[in-house]
């Protein structure tokens, strides 16, 4: 199969950025989008030309690097799945497909498709981790967690970081990263010690970072490559909501 | 220790506010709608219902009404600005494609033009409280109950404006389009919003949302239309009979 490509290309952070076209063939549908930007790069290479920068790191999906807007969607048209598990047999051979970088002002563009996503690092940096001396392991059944909760906690925890809930949603809001990381503390016995700190300072974080505000299209949940609900953004509401009456 | 100055506002509380606000006005909504339909009782019921709204308390019921509406708006207002401004901050490059990724995505027309319908709801407002609220109220004239109470006759000053001019029940209509449009995403995003929505419950919550929002648009959309209807068929200063008036109004929308 052959494709059109229409690729965001920007030098530097500051330099203008466009979108360059290119077309592509002897592409093997079973091949993945990741893929088929290699073969691009090869060509561009022999060519003289500056192959195009994007990022990736597992490539099947857990590590939360890749990410690329394909037709202006996070994480291309397949849904429930990052860049790197997107095939192309999920196009037709002729196809004009448009690859944009992760947009947003708290995600400065370093270089074509590649997004500097520190400002996540920064709000997990303000509590999401869980500050007890824990000493030696102890026996894992010693602290009794209802199953319920383990797995609640756990499909907030399934949450890889990769930033397509800011580039999907139409205010590049960060509420339903910052409510999965909030969310699977408060499941948990080991987090309820920092729980009303965690959300009021992960909340002043990912404000300062220059994130919008959340209208609640829940768009956000239908790009999460792994299917987090906007229940944990209900559930930081909840939670801020009683940290502000905590601290009154 | 948790310090009081993280708690300045953030875009969790605005959030918080334009949920509260917005069920809030919603309800009134709901009291309003319930209010209006003694207009199809007649004169007696209508201005009976405006004399009780207005001497409810001593007078004190409808201030502390007036005032709290009007603080809700504005606080919806500004929260709702302030988020919309956000999003132009937040994505300075936009994107040259824009897609829906379908699924659980509630993003749609409505959604993305909050801002826009809330505007047109906002113009709508001012311009009905300037009809009917700032009226001359002294020009419609009063009437007298038959407990010998005599009242303002409001019901002259709503049905007369409804009757006299198509234009306007047409505005009504289209406001009420509008209104329409801002409460499918509204009401159920309120709730999202007061982080009261569970796993289990959102996708009835999203339904429910959109089935308050069409039933209240409506009810609205209905009532300038059948005052419209039944004009020439009853004099606004005829002397009330409920009975009369349900049974005029029956005739009129389902003839023979």
């Amino acid at each position: 199969m052959n494709v059109n490509l229409r690729i965001w290309r920007q030098p530097g952070p500051n330099a203008p950025g466009r979108l360059v076209d290119y077309s592509l063939d002897e592409i093997d549908p079973s091949q993945s989008f990741l893929e088929m930007l290699d073969k691009l790069n090869e060509k561009l290479i022999h060519e003289g030309q500056e192959p195009v920068a994007f990022e990736s790191d597992c490539r099947e999906g857990i590590c939360g690097n890749c990410g690329l807007v394909i037709n202006g969607i996070a994480h291309g048209p397949k849904g429930a799945c990052t860049t790197c598990e997107v095939r192309m047999r999920q196009f037709n051979s002729g196809d004009t497909i448009t690859v944009e970088p992760f947009r947003a002002k708290a995600f400065p563009l370093i270089k074509d498709l590649v997004v500097n996503r520190s400002a996540f690092d920064r709000i997990m940096s303000k509590g999401g981790f869980v500050a007890v001396n824990t000493g030696s392991a102890q026996d894992a059944n010693l602290i009794p967690i209802h199953k319920d909760d383990a797995e609640r906690a756990m499909d907030a925890a399934a949450c890889i970081g990769c930033g397509a809930c800011v580039a999907a949603c139409p205010n590049a809001s960060a509420s339903l990263f910052v409510g999965a990381k909030v969310s699977q503390f408060t499941w948990l016995p080991q987090g309820q010690v920092e729980r009303h700190t965690r959300v009021l300072k992960m909340v002043k974080q990912m404000d300062s970072e220059g994130f919008g505000d959340c209208s609640n299209h829940a768009e956000c949940e239908a790009a999460c490559p792994k299917e987090i609900s906007i229940s944990n953004i209900g559930r930081m509401r909840r939670e801020y909501t009683k940290a502000v009456f905590a601290a009154v | 220790m948790i310090n009081l100055q993280n708690i300045k506002i953030s875009s969790v509380t605005k959030k918080l506010l334009t949920g509260i606000t917005g069920l809030s006005l919603v309800l009134f909504l709901v009291a309003h709608l319930i209010g209006n339909l003694t207009l199809f009782a007649g004169p007696e019921v209508f201005n009976a219902y405006a004399q009780f709204l207005h001497h409810f308390m001593h007078g004190m019921f409808i201030r502390l009404a007036e005032f709290g509406l009007f603080s809700f708006f504005v606080i919806h207002i500004w929260s709702a600005v302030s988020v919309s401004l956000s999003k132009r901050k937040a994505r300075p490059s936009r994107y040259a494609v824009e897609g829906n990724a379908g699924g659980k995505s509630k993003k749609s027309l409505h959604s993305l033009n909050m801002i826009i319908s809330g505007s047109i709801i906002l113009l709508f407002v001012l311009v009905h409280l300037n009809h009917f609220k700032f009226a001359d109220h002294e020009a419609v004239g009063t009437m007298t109950l038959a407990n010998g109470v005599e009242v303002q006759n409001v019901y002259r000053l709503v049905v007369g404006s409804f009757q006299g001019n198509f234009g306007y029940v047409l505005f009504y209509m289209l406001a009420m389009g509008v209104l329409c449009s801002h409460l499918m995403h509204g009401v159920w995003s309120a709730v999202q919003s007061l982080g009261l929505a569970r796993p289990s419950t959102l996708p009835y919550l999203h339904i429910g949302g959109m089935a308050v929002a069409i039933a209240l648009a409506v009810g609205f959309f209905l009532l300038p239309l059948l005052i419209f209807m039944m004009r020439g068929t009853f004099d606004p200063n005829a002397m009330p009979d409920p009975v009369h008036h349900a049974s005029l109004l029956l005739n009129r929308l389902i003839p023979g």
